[in-house]
């Protein structure tokens, strides 16, 4: 593997600054990427559907179009891809650094926003926040379903109540923005959970998908 | 945590008069002590004034009964032990409730130093008087009876989430920080100990490290005491708190090691390497211990259901056990306890009713609060009664010592500490943990059960530790909170997690999980998805009864919130101000999408749909408002008249079999209104809709003129009991303005009182108001349901 560590970062010695990660974490994160793709040079959303340990997350669909979602990949085009390249792969997992790396990122409720955001179009409706919390509670039979709705009713009532404090009867919530959605972010730190504290190591377990 | 009893202060004449009782009380205190056993001791002298023999004292007893018969006998013997725990509780109590009537005092002063200072009184008191007989801080009594309700109280309302994830941090501060203060004072005191003017030269290395061993803890109890006055964010109380606890295995390992080895000589490295062995023993035992406790009782509590009143005591007697089981083989049985209540709390919580919980709960509460009372009164006593040896040198070396090493601890360690957290620790957040150190009575009283030849030895270090102990309460625990004030260090948050915020913690764990399995590794989030997931497949499913077991967390949580909410409604009464933390005019309609769905969809909706989707809709709208309704229910509100149908408990169960029944009859209501094509809405929302309209005040006027029920602001209403009235008033206002026609209120009715045979009380009083054969379709339907 040798031979490829050293062809990564010479393709494109840029990719440290604008990712954020040390040399090595990159080749680390090459090598698991040259696993998923079976050494092609892009991966599809069947390469990372085969994952084993992905099957019991319940929003694993929704993890997966975040990797293929374009607004994702810090420019500001929407759409989604079909197959990505490692540059893509890296730009995505840029948005969880490593918690010492220095990479102050703020405002990285974008990548949380883009997930429940499924139409593009700047706000998540009802129906695509009923989504995301179908998704969650999809592992547990029909109660979740009923429940999702009531739920989602509830937390809408909660945002629109916080942010928009008073609506006359006739007025109409669209649905969160992203000033609004990080506003709840805020309450939970997000910024220092959304860290992934393993790049410094090897991660591949050859073999192992 | 220990909840404060807290009284109103009553007018101001009225101060004096329970100062004046509390005096009484004190001097009664002391009497009974001082008198009584004089008392009691003249009444035996008398029976064996006779002589030895049984037949003179028979004889006695003879001659005895000749005289009259006592008709009032006096014999203080037989209750005395009873008699003289519970003055001293009743005691503890009545100083506890005085000092909020004291206006500013509880503010400036930690309640920890004002009992201590009350404990000193009535022990100075005690020996000006004499010869009493006050009962020792002693440490099977402390260890045995006091000390364990405080850490179950702890134990059991455990921030869970929290500490988990500062775990690694509070490990750290735990044993290592402890370790380093044990060493470091007991060394650098042994130094102190050399120099010749000390006279202390006899203090070998062994004693003087047992006794920085014993000093070097943190305690609980003290930490307990002023940290929850002051507020501070979660991080750091859990961090110092956290600490307090999981250092008791070190204490208790570096005691009993030390006092082995001060007695029995040198110590080689095996002995070290059986110390270090030693040590994960008693830690990782006494958790084993307490969660095997805390498993077993869980899976009692399964079986509960049909003894609910027993439910609490499951609870407290298991974890007792524990603790005790623990203390059995020498293991930690705090970490015991702390294990036993945190692992069956979260199965116990889904099995056991509201009321068993409100009542662990309190009891926990209470039985913490009266054991701190009473451990810092004792304190207090004990530093007047003991036997003192109070060497300068000494003591300001201790004291000295014990800050220095604090501080360089934390210090040192958050700087390791930081290289590993996401979350750095900041010079004030080091600050706050380094002052929070305090010591307290677990100090004293293993001072106090140590075993020594050298009794001189013994009381120095006695009084050292109640100069450090006095010091860090009194002098650390005053001024923390204008320290934590004058620093500005970040406060409690007070608001309550939201269901936002549940959701996307959810949806983030989920999230960081599946992206270290896209990166295949197999990181801290994956371990806790893999637990949680056999958490839910099978230990649930053992421990919980009936269909909770299979609730996900997040539904379980909402539920919860709802509940709660509820609760807060009935209590607040629907007259009074509506205790939601969100004044806002925002409701269900607003949020529902604008855009017409297409036509089959209407119909969809329309449709009865599952009855609980549907009642939890309307308990949301009912909820949401009740506050534009609020001023019609003035009027027309006879519910208030019957009694509370709600007071049986708010079982969750029995709610929504309520709720069911209300959701059948507005079903049935449905069935006569016509649905008016242009809105999409359901009825509920139409109606709702039209709730807010401006209309419906002007419905006001009329019903001044009408004999108007008093609401009574004080019985608790249920919301839904209630808007069930203003639902059938819309649902009638709605029909009326579209079809144009008289009402007649009997065919709604007539399906209704048919439902109207439940069990429910509260179900015949709405059928009460619904059958009622209302008044003739006009403007009389504004009318109160007066029969």
């Amino acid at each position: 593997m040798g031979g490829t560590q050293t062809r990564v970062t010479q393709l494109d010695p840029d990719l440290v600054e604008r990712t954020g990660f040390s040399p090595e974490q990159i080749n680390n994160l090459h090598k698991r990427f040259q696993q998923l793709s079976e050494n092609k040079e892009t991966i599809s959303r069947e390469s990372l559907n085969r994952i084993p340990a992905l099957a019991n997350n319940p929003i694993r669909s929704q993890i997966i179009e975040a990797f293929f979602d374009k607004r994702n990949q810090h420019g500001s085009e929407v759409g989604s891809l079909e197959e990505i390249t490692f540059e893509q792969f890296l730009m995505v997992m840029s948005h969880f650094p490593p918690p010492n790396s220095g990479n102050d990122r703020r405002g990285e409720g974008g990548v949380l926003f883009n997930m429940h955001d499924t139409n593009g179009d700047g706000t998540i409706t009802l129906a695509e926040y009923r989504k995301v919390v179908e998704e969650l509670l999809s592992k547990c039979g029909t109660i979740g379903q009923e429940a999702a709705k009531e739920i989602t009713d509830a937390a809408m009532l909660e945002v629109a109540s916080t942010n928009v404090p008073h609506m006359g009867p006739e007025d109409f919530y669209e649905g969160i923005t992203f000033e609004h959605f990080e506003q709840i972010l805020k309450g939970l730190e997000m910024e220092s959970r959304m860290h992934i504290r393993f790049l410094d190591t090897a991660t591949v377990h050859c073999g192992k998908s | 945590m220990p909840a404060r009893m807290s009284s109103r202060a009553p007018a101001g004449f009225c101060r004096s008069l329970p100062e004046l009782g509390l005096l009484l009380l004190l001097v009664f205190v002391l009497l009974q002590g001082s008198v009584f056993p004089h008392g009691a001791d003249a009444s035996a002298d008398t029976s064996h004034h006779g002589g030895d023999g049984c037949s003179s004292t028979h004889v006695k007893e003879i001659n005895r009964t000749k005289k009259a018969f006592p008709v009032l006998s006096f014999e203080y013997e037989h209750i005395k032990t009873p008699f003289e725990v519970s003055i001293w509780v009743l005691f503890a109590s009545l100083m506890k409730l005085g000092f909020h009537l004291v206006p500013r005092l509880s503010s400036i002063v930690p309640e920890s130093c004002l009992l201590i200072v009350v404990g000193l009184l009535v022990g100075g008191l005690s020996k000006l008087i004499g010869d009493t007989e006050l009962p020792k801080l002693d440490s099977k009594n402390f260890f045995l009876v006091l000390l364990p309700p405080i850490i179950l109280d702890a134990g059991y309302f455990l921030p869970i989430r929290p500490f988990m994830e500062n775990l690694g941090t509070i490990l750290m501060f735990a044993v290592v920080g402890t370790l380093w203060n044990a060493f470091f004072i007991g060394s650098l005191l042994f130094a102190v100990c050399q120099i010749p003017a000390a006279g202390l030269t006899h203090l070998g290395l062994l004693s003087c490290l047992l006794f920085g061993s014993i000093i070097s803890a943190v305690d609980p109890v003290a930490v307990l005491a002023v940290f929850e006055e002051i507020h501070i964010n979660e991080l750091l109380h859990i961090l110092v708190f956290g600490e307090s606890l999981l250092n008791d295995a070190v204490t208790v390992v570096l005691y009993h090691l030390f006092e082995e080895f001060s007695v029995f000589g040198p110590v080689t490295v095996l002995d070290g390497f059986l110390g270090v062995i030693s040590f994960l023993v008693v830690a990782l035992g006494g958790v084993l211990v307490g969660a095997i406790y805390g498993i077993v009782a869980a899976f009692t509590s399964r079986f509960t259901s049909h003894m609910r009143v027993i439910e609490p005591l499951f609870v407290f007697v298991y974890s007792y056990i524990a603790y005790l089981s623990a203390e059995l083989f020498h293991l930690s049985g705090i970490m015991a306890l702390i294990a036993c209540g945190a692992v069956m709390r979260p199965y116990v919580e889904a099995n056991i009713s509201h009321k068993s919980h409100t009542t662990i709960k309190y009891f926990l509460k209470m039985w913490s609060s009266v054991s701190e009372t009473l451990i810092f009164i004792l304190l207090g006593v004990a530093t007047v009664g003991g036997p003192h040896n109070w060497n300068w040198i000494f003591v300001t070396a201790t004291v000295f010592l014990c800050l220095v090493a604090r501080v360089m601890g934390v210090v040192g360690l958050t700087f390791i500490i930081n290289k590993f957290r996401i979350v750095k620790l900041t010079t004030k957040d080091q600050f706050i943990v380094a002052y929070g150190g305090l010591r307290g009575a677990i100090a004293f009283s293993l001072g106090f059960l140590l075993e020594h030849e050298d009794e001189d030895m013994k009381h120095i270090f006695l009084t050292a530790i109640i100069t450090v102990i006095f010091f860090t309460v009194f002098v650390q625990g005053m001024t923390i909170k204008p320290l934590v004030e004058l620093l500005a260090v970040k406060k409690k948050q007070e608001a309550k997690r939201s269901i936002n915020e549940e959701i996307h913690i959810q949806f983030l764990d989920h999230l960081l999980t599946g992206i270290e399995d896209i990166c295949g590794h197999y990181g801290h989030h994956h371990w806790k998805d893999k637990l949680n997931r056999f958490n839910r497949k099978y230990v649930k499913k053992c421990l919980i009864a009936g269909e909770r077991s299979k609730e996900p967390q997040l539904i379980a949580f909402y539920h919860k919130l709802e509940f709660k909410q509820a609760i807060q409604l009935v209590e607040s009464g629907a007259g009074g101000k509506l205790s939601s933390a969100l004044p806002s005019t925002v409701s269900i309609q607003n949020i529902q999408p604008k855009k017409p769905p297409p036509a089959p969809e209407t119909r969809e909706r329309v449709l009865p749909q599952l009855p609980k989707a549907r009642e939890e809709e309307i308990r949301k709208i009912l909820r949401s408002n009740l506050q534009r309704t609020r001023q019609r229910l003035r009027s027309y509100n006879r519910h208030t008249l019957v009694a509370d149908p709600f007071e049986d408990g708010f079982s969750d169960l029995l709610k929504k079999q309520k709720m069911f029944e209300l959701e059948k009859k507005i079903k049935e209501m449905n069935n006569y209104l016509s649905v008016p094509a242009a809105t999409s809405d359901s009825p509920t929302l139409r109606r709702a809709r039209l709730a807010s309209d401006p209309q419906s005040y002007n419905v006001k006027p009329d019903a001044d003129g009408v004999p108007t029920i008093q609401v009574e602001l004080a019985s608790p209403q249920s919301p839904d009991s209630v808007n069930i009235v203003n639902i059938v008033d819309e649902v009638k206002r709605d029909r009326e303005k579209d079809e144009d026609m008289g009402l007649t209120m009997k065919p709604p009715s007539a399906p209704s009182k048919q439902g109207a045979e439940e069990d429910a009380k509260d179900q015949q009083k709405l059928m009460r108001c619904l059958s009622d054969p209302g008044p003739s379709a006009d403007e009389g339907e504004d009318d109160p349901f007066l029969p």
